[in-house]
């Protein structure tokens, strides 16, 4: 065990942080872009004074790289608490707001998605389908295409559009496509591809999208919440006029200043850093092939998968039951599904989904731009030893 | 040399004590791991800080520390408080006590309630802003299932009768929530002692940051339940879910320690320049101040110097002195504050306030500059307006009759 501060640290130096898919560690240029709106610039933005114009000022520059960025209108950008505050507020307002009578949605969404679902079938707002999901983690178009065509009431569709456990991207342009031939409202929780994929919101047919801060490497505690211009809904949080109306509470200034420096940050040199974190997916993913006996993987690796995430399924042993405490034990940080549910242990909701298969254990590796080739040979020489 | 401009809006918000960011900084850098991450250390390391700060929250407030749930902010907190105890406990009732004089936060939440099909109650205040007792007494029904009272509010800084009303929800069998915003971290407050159910706070109005905020959900006597407004993975035990903002938590749980330890020291040197502020200024003739003097908050003072345009007044020194008439979440409109409106003075005395919000950081010569700067405004102001001349001439303002253009 490390006593001293400096055994501590060099523990702590040693770690190889592949869980980046729960958080990302906050880029120090973000950091610098966000101190003096907590030391000096700190008014209130809704206060008319030099204090409150400056914070108000900060906010409305944050919303503009956002929008330039998302190929939005600044209008469209409202800022949130974070990803589960978003996708509540898209989803409840397109039953209570839009007229949604029916959701269709698919089993390996994220808990703000299927929970928000299951609280409005309980209180009767709301029917709800959830839409065949293949084996690959991609939704069977053609059955939500057809249970639009039959469905009378107006429809949300609500569907990831990269999964956080497995990956599997899903096309927005066909789906949003075919919601909007029904005249379905399509929502669609973009947490994990925010920074992360070049999104041309004018063209493509999305009525909600979702951000949070902290995937990509910015801060906690503040999200976005994307609404197209064409649809108006109330205000999900009341009591002042925030967020034109939209959203009341003190703006969270430096989360907000955060939130659009690290999208501006990752937007700078993203085909080179996608490229760079794609290539070290990929060799992980040879290199398990490779050098451990019955591999298999999650998701789309190969196909339409987000560059980010790996999920990898090892026959499951006696030793490998233990894999994420050992692996934990030799300092490599991943986990068995999503951070949000990773205290229980009923397993993922997502993985009992497409791969129903007990004798197999799941672990996701979730990669940045701060991982390396080196990293990825200590775990996978470490997982040999492992199972 | 005096820095300006002079900060005395601290209702609106206050700077951060830098040893509350110095607290946050690991956790935006080396700890950055999310709170509910089981696997491996960043996780435990988050989750441990925000245990931590959790029991600095719940010892300000008298907590404990599972009563706290962490939310992005009091507007969010009066939200859950009162939209979930209005959905949970729907086959009790539907009925909500209120006043007028609360936040908005509070105010939009009820009549979004009546929306639903709620029923409220909105109570008006006496002239010093005080609730009666009686009426609140009176305004219980059998339908009753929640009597929602500000702490202290945020434009005058009168401190309601918390203990006498949580009495009286109590004998009714009815639930007591209260939006604590400006009193937490100011002035004593403990949820045993004033028997309040759900309490309101955030961490931006006690000099910590933005974004950050808690709702106090009482466990014991009774044991009280709200239903979730964010659904999602589960987190703040099933009662509001989200990734938790751990720098924000961490940073909310320093300041809530550094007001505990501090509180009595900060009161008396920041009530004494209040008062000085307070003394100073009312030596102006027609100067008056709204509402209780007595219970109120240490370092609050709303002042209305008549026969002066309250926005005129600003204009005249808001590059040197960062004032407001009233509540920042309403500051853009030109409206009269409502909750002036509510003590009952007129349009002009209404439109002619300002509100001083001292903090932990005013000093003596901010304060002397400040009374200095609006003394020489209000008279040059006053030289120029021809309804001072008028009342100095002994003419009865309300005995004009005004010729309409």
């Amino acid at each position: 065990m490390p006593t001293t501060n400096d055994e501590i640290l060099k523990a702590t130096v040693k770690r190889i942080y592949l869980d980046n898919a729960a958080t990302t560690s906050l880029d120090p240029q973000v950091l610098e872009a966000m101190m003096p709106y907590m030391t000096t610039h700190f008014g209130n933005p809704s206060s008319i004074y030099s204090y409150g114009r400056e914070s108000r000022l900060a906010i409305e520059n944050a919303r503009k790289t956002v929008a330039k960025i998302l190929h939005a209108n600044p209008a469209e950008i409202f800022f949130t608490s974070g990803g589960t505050e978003s996708s509540n507020t898209a989803i409840l307002s397109a039953v209570r707001d839009l007229g949604c009578k029916h959701i269709i949605t698919s089993k390996i969404e994220h808990h703000a998605t299927l929970h928000t679902v299951e609280y409005l079938l309980k209180n009767n707002e709301a029917t709800v389908s959830y839409v065949t999901v293949l084996q690959d983690g991609q939704i069977d178009v053609a059955e939500l295409e057809k249970s639009l065509a039959e469905t009378k009431e107006k429809c949300l569709v609500t569907l990831l559009h990269a999964n956080n456990e497995i990956g599997t991207l899903i096309d927005l342009n066909i789906v949003g496509n075919i919601c909007k031939k029904y005249n379905a409202v399509f929502h669609s929780d973009t947490v994990q591809t925010i920074a992360h994929f070049n999104f041309d919101l004018r063209n493509t047919p999305v009525d909600f999208i979702t951000g949070s801060g902290h995937k990509f490497h910015g801060p906690k505690g503040v999200g976005i919440l994307y609404v197209n211009e064409n649809i108006k809904i109330k205000p999900f949080v009341h009591g002042g006029s925030q967020e034109r109306d939209m959203r009341a509470g003190t703006e969270n200034l430096y989360g907000i200043v955060g939130f659009a420096k690290a999208l501006e940050i990752a937007t700078a040199n993203f085909e080179k850093e996608s490229a760079y974190i794609l290539s070290l997916k990929m060799y992980m993913a040879e290199q398990l092939k490779n050098q451990i006996n019955n591999i298999s993987f999650n998701g789309d690796v190969f196909g339409k998968s987000l560059y980010t995430i790996l999920s990898v399924n090892f026959p499951r042993t006696e030793k490998s039951e233990m894999l994420l405490f050992n692996l934990d034990i030799n300092n490599i940080c991943a986990s068995g599904g999503s951070a949000c549910t990773s205290g229980a242990d009923i397993g993922s909701h997502v993985i009992a989904a497409i791969n129903n298969n007990p004798d197999l254990v799941t672990v996701r590796f979730s990669f940045c731009k701060h991982n390396t080739t080196e990293e990825i040979d200590l775990v996978i020489e470490k997982l040999k030893g492992i199972i | 040399m005096l820095k300006l401009p002079v900060y005395l809006d601290n209702n609106a918000t206050t700077p951060m004590d830098p040893r509350v960011l110095e607290t946050m900084i690991p956790y935006f850098t080396e700890h950055f791991g999310n709170a509910a991450s089981r696997n491996h250390p960043f996780g435990w390391e988050a989750e441990e800080a925000v245990d931590y700060a959790r029991e600095q929250v719940a010892k300000l407030i008298g907590a404990d520390p599972k009563e706290i749930i962490f939310t992005s902010g009091a507007t969010e907190g009066d939200n859950l408080g009162i939209k979930g105890v209005y959905e949970m406990y729907a086959q009790k009732g539907n009925h909500i006590i209120t006043a007028n004089t609360e936040h908005k936060a509070v105010l939009d939440t009820c009549k979004h309630i009546e929306k639903l099909g709620g029923e409220v109650t909105y109570l008006s205040v006496q002239e010093d802003g005080l609730i009666d007792l009686k009426e609140l007494e009176a305004a219980i029904k059998p339908t009753t299932i929640l009597v929602a009272i500000m702490y202290a509010n945020n434009e005058i800084g009168v401190i309601q009768p918390v203990k006498e009303i949580a009495a009286i929800a109590k004998k009714h069998g009815v639930l007591f929530f209260s939006d604590a915003t400006q009193a937490v971290g100011k002035i004593p407050v403990d949820v045993i002692q004033d028997g309040i159910d759900l309490m309101t706070f955030t961490g931006h109005k006690m000099y910590g940051p933005k974004g950050i905020g808690a709702l106090y959900v009482r466990r014991k006597n009774p044991r009280v339940k709200v239903t979730a407004q964010m659904d999602g993975g589960g987190h703040e035990r099933g009662m509001r879910s989200g990734t938790l903002n751990v720098p924000g938590i961490v940073g909310f749980g320093k300041a809530c320690e550094l007001c505990r330890l501090e509180m009595a020291q900060d009161t008396e040197r920041i009530s004494k320049l209040r008062d000085k502020l307070e003394t100073a200024l009312l030596k102006l003739d027609e100067a008056y101040v709204n509402g209780n003097r007595e219970h109120r908050l240490p370092h609050v003072s709303n002042i209305s110097f008549k026969y002066v345009e309250g926005e005129g007044l600003l204009m005249g020194f808001n590059k040197n002195i960062a004032l407001s008439s009233g509540s920042a979440c309403t500051s853009a409109s030109l409206e009269p504050s409502y909750v002036l409106k509510a003590l009952g003075l007129g349009d002009d005395l209404a439109h002619s306030s300002l509100r001083f919000g001292l903090s932990r950081f005013t000093t003596e010569e901010q304060i002397d500059f400040t009374v200095e700067q609006i003394s020489t405004t209000v008279l040059k102001l006053r030289e120029m307006s021809p309804l001072w001349e008028m009342f100095k001439e002994g003419i009865d303002m309300n005995n004009i009759e005004w010729a309409h253009h």
